[in-house]
């Protein structure tokens, strides 16, 4: 029997990571990431959680110890956010090269300087090209089960991928809600025992991660990873019927679709963001707009054929990203614009740069942002990338 | 939807009364939220923490701006941070005093008082410069506003405070004897 909890993203994700029989957690803390790992550290020191918890000096240790265990058999999570995750970076290279599926919550906060404890997604959104699957939540609920559905699926022969799994700083990580939490016979009826192929052994030795010639197989290595992300994609959602069949609530596609079937203006974001916009849409719609959400949640793999099938009726289509890449735009804009290029309508497109720093994204800020996207569908002259709730315009602050 | 934030100082356990708060609505059935502004955290400087209460799916995911309810856990703050900044109208301010709600300088709203300094010191939560005030000031709360019900409340505690369950029960039950309304 499941039980309702009243708690918080990170205590959500140390749950997750105990009903999921996690058996070796390497960990270092950093604000905000600090309690998952402390309240994991209180399962294995009270006997409720059977794991080999390890201290260790640093994040790029971290999961240099992951990706060792991963090796030898054993199921393995961690925890990190913002400078934590950047000083992972090589290892997150790999950890996907090396084909373990560790599994990681991370706490998307801001990077310095200036110094900010606060959310934005340019920790996680610097690891697009590492390999690793990238999940974004938008609750606590969505935490713990997107953790469970990611060992269900990475651990699987033909995918064997990492997965990082992504709630903003504070908004989520520190925030209380209700988590319908499974019980451990629930998780383990879903979740198989981890039992990789090759494994490291000493009475059966064996080499990982050694020298590729260019012309024997380094690429074909790489490619198996590409197909593996397209082999992860369908099995998420296929995984999610199942999911859903055994612990009774959807988990859903690697697009979410809210009111935009039908809509003629649609906003695309991420994350918290996305809880907040459907409450404007609907009050939006109430008042006769025409306006829709599609939340991406999954953006490695990413959903392109989805998203063309929903944003290609649309006149015009708003990306919000709660993070920039400098010298261009936002990463969720510029994905979204890619997947639409090809298709045979392209409606204009517009990029929003929103929240940055843990900025509060309100429901106005969204109001906003389908206020702007109004006056494009009217054929108003548009900016391409707007910094959205700056203190003075954009000329100002330069 | 009901929107409630603290004010309180490091250590006072603000964090925490927004997280009981939220788990005795929860008990009634209500959909919940709560969460803390984390500046840079050191005992002893001003706090905030926020809750919401709906009888719906709570989606938005920012701050409060314009609460129902406003819980001051020390008088001082009073000088310091504008407590009833975007206070709903009509609002009800619920502040730690040994004053009346008359001697406040609140008359605009509605106000509770309860000497949360005092109850706490005599049920042995926390030490004169620093007493832990959080549930002595939900048991106000509760009285002041019928928002969730005492029981509720009381049945939070043990759950959700680390130490002291016994004392915490006993000293939030007295504020909900002590609380002096006016309006």
């Amino acid at each position: 029997m499941s039980t309702k909890k009243v708690i918080s993203g990170n205590y959500t994700a140390a749950y997750a990571s105990m009903l999921c029989r996690a058996q070796v957690v390497p960990a270092y803390p950093i604000t905000p990431q600090t309690t998952i790992v402390e309240k994991i550290a209180e399962f294995v020191a009270s006997g409720q959680m059977k794991a080999q918890y390890i201290n260790v000096e640093s994040e790029h240790s971290a999961m240099a110890a992951c990706i060792s265990a991963a090796l030898t058999g054993a199921r393995t999570f961690t925890a990190t956010s913002a400078h934590g995750l950047v000083l992972m970076h090589e290892m997150l290279h790999w950890a996907a090269g090396a084909r373990t599926p560790v599994i990681m919550a991370n706490v998307n906060r801001a990077l310095a300087p200036p110094w900010s404890g606060w959310a934005d997604h340019t920790d996680s959104m610097s690891q697009r090209d590492t390999g690793w699957l990238q999940i974004y939540c938008s609750s606590n609920q969505e935490v713990l089960d997107t953790l469970i559905l990611c060992y269900k699926v990475c651990e699987q022969p033909d995918i064997m991928l990492p997965a990082m799994v992504n709630m903003d700083a504070f908004i989520l990580s520190h925030t209380s809600e209700v988590v319908d939490v499974p019980d451990q016979k629930e998780v383990d009826d879903y979740l198989p025992k981890f039992d990789p192929e090759y494994t490291l052994d000493v009475d059966d030795p064996r080499s990982f991660g050694t020298l590729a010639f260019p012309q024997s197989w380094y690429m074909e290595w790489r490619y198996k990873i590409q197909h593996a992300h397209d082999l992860a994609a369908k099995r998420l959602v296929d995984e999610a019927k199942a999911f859903e069949k055994h612990f009774g609530r959807p988990w859903g596609g690697l697009i979410e679709e809210y009111r935009s079937k039908d809509a003629e203006i649609i906003l695309v974001t991420m994350s918290t963001i996305a809880s907040t916009t459907k409450d404007v849409v609907d009050s939006l719609r109430d008042k006769g707009r025409d306006v829709g959400l599609v939340r991406v949640k999954s953006f490695r793999p990413f959903p392109t054929k989805d998203l063309r099938e929903a944003l290609g009726h649309a006149k015009v289509i708003g990306v919000a990203d709660r993070s920039h890449t400098y010298g261009n735009e936002g990463p969720l804009f510029t994905e979204v614009k890619g997947a639409l290029y090809n298709h045979d309508r392209r409606p204009p497109l517009v990029g929003f740069t929103v929240g940055i720093g843990g900025r509060d994204v309100l429901d106005t800020t969204i109001e906003g942002l389908y206020d702007r996207l109004e006056k494009v569908a009217d054929g108003e002259a548009y900016k391409e990338v707007t910094w959205i709730d700056l203190i003075g315009d954009e000329e100002e602050v330069v | 939807m009901k929107e409630i934030r603290f004010h309180g100082r490091g250590g006072q356990g603000a964090v925490i009364a927004s997280n009981i708060l939220a788990n005795a609505a929860f008990l009634e059935g209500k959909d919940v939220q709560a969460f803390p502004f984390f500046g840079v955290e050191r005992r002893g400087a001003p706090v905030t923490a926020f809750t919401r209460l709906d009888d719906k799916p709570i989606r938005i995911k920012y701050f409060i701006y314009n609460p129902n309810y406003v819980i001051v856990m020390d008088e001082s703050l009073l000088k310091a941070v504008d407590v009833t900044a975007g206070l709903k109208d009509p609002g009800i301010v619920v502040v730690n005093s040994k004053r009346t709600p008359e001697e406040m300088e609140l008359s605009q709203y509605k106000v509770a008082t309860v000497d949360a300094t005092s109850i706490a010191l005599d049920n042995d939560l926390g030490s004169k410069v620093a007493p832990i005030v959080n549930t002595v000031m939900l048991g106000a709360f509760a009285i002041a506003t019928g928002e969730v019900k005492l029981d509720s409340i009381l049945e939070s505690i043990p759950d959700r405070v680390p130490v002291k369950a016994e004392e915490n029960t006993k000293a939030c039950q007295t504020a909900a004897e002590k609380v002096v309304l006016h309006w």
